[in-house]
């Protein structure tokens, strides 16, 4: 399967103190639903801007359909399509006249049939000429991935785009991310801060927290009911860490790596002895092996505890 | 880059707020229109006041001519703000809105799409500046008739040929272009770090005016710096109106007492919109978009 | 002391019988004069003024005894002296309520002329003294002085050629005083210093202020309607 994103050792640092993304590395392979979570802050909207070439990177490499973004950017964006954070578009003008002018921007020629037609598919048709400021915000997002869609990419970038959404508009998003990706063909990234979401459409996932991945795996794979997540207090996390990354049994290590106050990995609940005794051949202090039973809980505690500096 | 530009002027001409700058100029100018067609008299009376007690003034002094330059003198003082509001708006607004993100993720370089933004910019300026002739210059000609032009300045008076005036006005328009082609580009130089259309419209009204303070005020340790303040220069669209004599005080058809005067107005007026637009295209390239 | 008296006695009588000589001088003058009832006149006429710029301008020049006189440029705005141009050679000496004081002879350029005074009698007139110089000859005032409470002093100079048959000048220059001209530059809205200003005018800064009128092609004594003085 050929990647579509490759992106290496990723940095951006806003200032001096402020790591929003640090050393990040994740691949998307064509077709895939990719699945891009972590809590709110946690880098997220930063990463993809960068994958957009809306922000520079502090440092690493980003290769989108095997080019070069920087040096590419123009020919890889003919095949990109992004909706980012909430919806945003002209309020002054009609939903018909944004996907017109999007549409041109994209440097596509549309018939004004075409554009009906695309604004039908998401079901904004009857209201194709009204002034989008008095649209909802589900409409909103509608249009948003009309808009999003009028170049007919390859690639679509999709930020939180079930923000401010009503469940039914929750599930229209989601159904369309499957035929995008199932029917169309079209590779999806879309990212969320909660795991539901990602759960019902990603076929792979990465989580991220305070700019650093903590895991990334297929989701078969990180949502197995089998496995189950244990938080591991040792008394030197770092050394840990990097022991057990070379255990062939743990499936995935994720490190807390802002704090490096717990390592957590997922595995068979079985292997939880086998884990106990590696750790005391291997010469760690072990203070604590707490389970928690699934990747969901594990990342409900990421995701609900106050990040700590 | 052509339908990039045609797209930043579909947007412009069908916000309301565009329309806001071409109703102010014809308001502002149907407003002293009519006051002159009512009182005119009493207005030239009291601009003659000093004069007219040595002189004996006679024909009609209160032309079409004469309101465009009475005109152009209020107005071209007021109309940066009106260029503000569009210019400034150009890429903060776009941030505030969030489409800048949308734009900048079309396969365009920055450096294409500025441009087409800035000429947007320009195209509207310079449209401001024609509605701004047609109602004032031909507006005027209709409602009042064209004469001899009249002027009254600081230390003389200039008497203009009716057969000599016309040309005048394309090139004091031409300058006026060139003047508000700079306040444009302030203002798309400042709308490059701002979020919302307020702060830079605000700073770029607050640039000018402290400028201009600076150019009026004649307090000598400012006298130094106001060749190189461009508020200075904005005016020289005047220098077209004072003609030359020869060495009888004859008044030379078809001449322009300081034609280089309006050269290196036009030069300060063109260095600082490139230097402004290519601030802002050093600040734009790499700049984190982050609205 | 005797002597004195005598010199004295003998002045005033030399002067009363000169000045029944320059009455009779000024009769003459305007014996010529009135043969014009009125006339119309084209012209050009160049305003030389050291704070004013203007160009030539073509005139049409209207008269009509006893005083009426007009100045039209066609289409366009002309400077005045102000009342300057209105009180012309005949209205000067159209009345006879004047006294006339003989001021002799003075040479002016190639030509000896006789030099007139004359005060108006009237108290509310608006001249003061008029000094005219008098081609004895040809009876033509080729330079008349005169100062008014109004409008200051000015001076005309009137050259004749064709029409000097009836005392009809072909140019005629004004002199006159002008006030300094100042204009606040809050109403002019010019920034800028003059600090180099005009290099022709500021020649003339110091100068009288001039209005030149060349006249072409008279048309006497052919009737104008009044309406055109208005």
């Amino acid at each position: 399967m050929s990647s579509v994103i490759q992106v290496q050792g990723l940095t951006k640092k806003f200032g001096h103190h402020f790591t929003a993304v640090n050393d990040l590395s994740f691949s998307v392979n064509k077709g895939d639903v990719y699945g891009f979570l972590g809590q709110n802050g946690a880098g997220k909207s930063t990463t993809i801007r960068m994958l957009l070439s809306l922000i520079t990177p502090t440092s690493g490499s980003i290769e989108i359909f095997g080019m070069p973004l920087q040096a590419n950017r123009a020919a890889i964006m003919q095949n990109v399509g992004a909706v980012i954070e909430k919806p945003a578009m002209y309020e002054y003008l009609t939903a018909y006249q944004n996907l017109k002018i999007f549409s041109a921007l994209s440097g596509v020629s549309k018939t004004r049939v075409q554009l009906l037609n695309e604004l039908d598919v998401v079901g904004l048709a009857a209201r194709a000429h009204d002034l989008v400021r008095t649209f909802s915000q589900g409409m909103k997002q509608r249009l948003a991935i009309a808009m999003a869609m009028v170049n007919d990419p390859q690639l679509i970038l999709l930020d939180e785009p079930t923000n401010g959404l009503d469940p039914q508009g929750i599930a229209d998003i989601r159904n369309l991310i499957l035929q995008l990706s199932r029917v169309q063909g079209k590779t999806v990234l879309v990212s969320s801060h909660l795991l539901s979401e990602i759960e019902q459409v990603a076929t792979r996932l990465i989580i991220i927290d305070k700019g650093c991945k903590l895991v990334e795996g297929d989701s078969k794979d990180l949502f197995d009911k089998s496995k189950t997540v244990v938080a591991i207090q040792t008394l030197n996390n770092i050394e840990a860490t990097k022991q057990l990354m070379q255990t062939s049994w743990a499936s995935h290590v994720l490190v807390d790596r802002s704090s490096y106050k717990e390592i957590c990995m997922q595995l068979d609940e079985k292997l939880l002895p086998t884990l106990h005794k590696n750790l005391v051949e291997m010469g760690i202090g072990v203070l604590s092996v707490k389970p928690m039973h699934s990747l969901e809980d594990y990342f409900l505690r990421i995701t609900s505890t106050p990040s700590y500096v | 880059m052509f339908s990039l530009v045609q797209v930043e002027l579909y947007k412009i001409f069908k916000r309301p707020r565009t329309y806001i700058a071409f109703g102010a100029v014809a308001a502002l100018i149907g407003i002293i229109q009519f006051g002159l067609k009512l009182d005119g008299k009493s207005y030239i009376d009291f601009m003659m006041n000093d004069l007219s007690s040595s002189l004996e003034i006679d024909g009609k002094i209160l032309n079409g001519y004469l309101v465009c330059y009475v005109m152009l003198q209020l107005l071209l003082v007021h109309v940066p703000l009106l260029i503000a509001l569009i210019a400034a708006d150009m890429i903060s607004g776009e941030a505030n809105m969030g489409t800048l993100r949308l734009l900048l993720i079309k396969p365009y370089s920055r450096t294409t799409l500025l441009l087409a933004k800035f000429i947007a910019a320009i195209i509207y300026t310079l449209m401001l500046l024609v509605w701004l002739a047609i109602l004032a210059l031909f507006g005027s000609m209709l409602l009042f008739g064209t004469d001899d032009m009249f002027l009254l300045k600081t230390s003389y008076v200039v008497l203009l040929k009716e057969s000599d005036v016309f040309w005048r006005y394309i090139g004091a328009f031409g300058f006026a272009a060139l003047a508000m082609t700079t306040v444009a580009s302030l203002g798309f130089f400042l709308s490059v770090f701002a979020e919302n259309s307020i702060g830079p419209i605000v700073a770029t009204m607050s640039v000018i005016v402290f400028f201009t303070i600076l150019s009026t005020l004649n307090i000598p340790i400012f006298n130094a710096i106001k060749p190189y303040l461009f508020t200075t220069h904005m005016i020289g669209w005047k220098e077209f109106f004072d003609i030359k004599v020869n060495g009888s005080n004859e008044a030379i058809i078809g001449s322009i007492q300081n034609p280089e005067k309006i050269i290196k107005a036009s030069i300060v007026l063109v260095a600082h919109t490139i230097g402004f637009f290519v601030a802002t295209l050093l600040v734009f390239r790499k700049k984190d978009i982050l609205s | 002391m005797k002597k004195c008296r005598l010199f004295i006695l003998f002045m005033f009588c030399a002067s009363l019988a000169m000045a029944q000589d320059v009455t009779q001088l000024i009769k003459k003058v305007k014996t010529k004069l009135e043969l014009v009832d009125n006339y119309e006149a084209t012209g050009v006429m160049k305003t030389d003024i050291a704070f004013i710029k203007a160009p030539i301008g073509k005139i049409k020049i209207y008269f009509k005894k006893p005083n009426l006189f007009k100045i039209k440029k066609e289409g366009g705005i002309s400077l005045l002296p102000k009342g300057g141009l209105s009180v012309n050679l005949s209205s000067l000496i159209a009345s006879s309520n004047y006294t006339t004081i003989d001021a002799g002879v003075q040479d002016i350029g190639d030509k000896k002329l006789r030099v007139v005074k004359l005060l108006p009698n009237e108290e509310t007139s608006d001249v003061v003294i008029s000094t005219l110089y008098i081609n004895e000859k040809e009876s033509l005032i080729e330079k008349a002085i005169t100062t008014t409470k109004e409008n200051g002093t000015y001076t005309m100079l009137m050259n004749y050629g064709a029409y000097s048959n009836y005392g009809l000048p072909d140019k005629v220059v004004f002199e006159f005083n002008t006030k300094n001209y100042k204009l606040p530059k809050g109403i002019t809205l010019e920034f800028e210093d003059e600090s180099k200003p005009l290099s022709a005018a500021q020649q003339l800064k110091n100068k009288k202020g001039r209005v030149e009128i060349s006249y072409k092609n008279y048309s006497v004594n052919k009737g104008i309607p009044a309406a055109i003085f208005n």
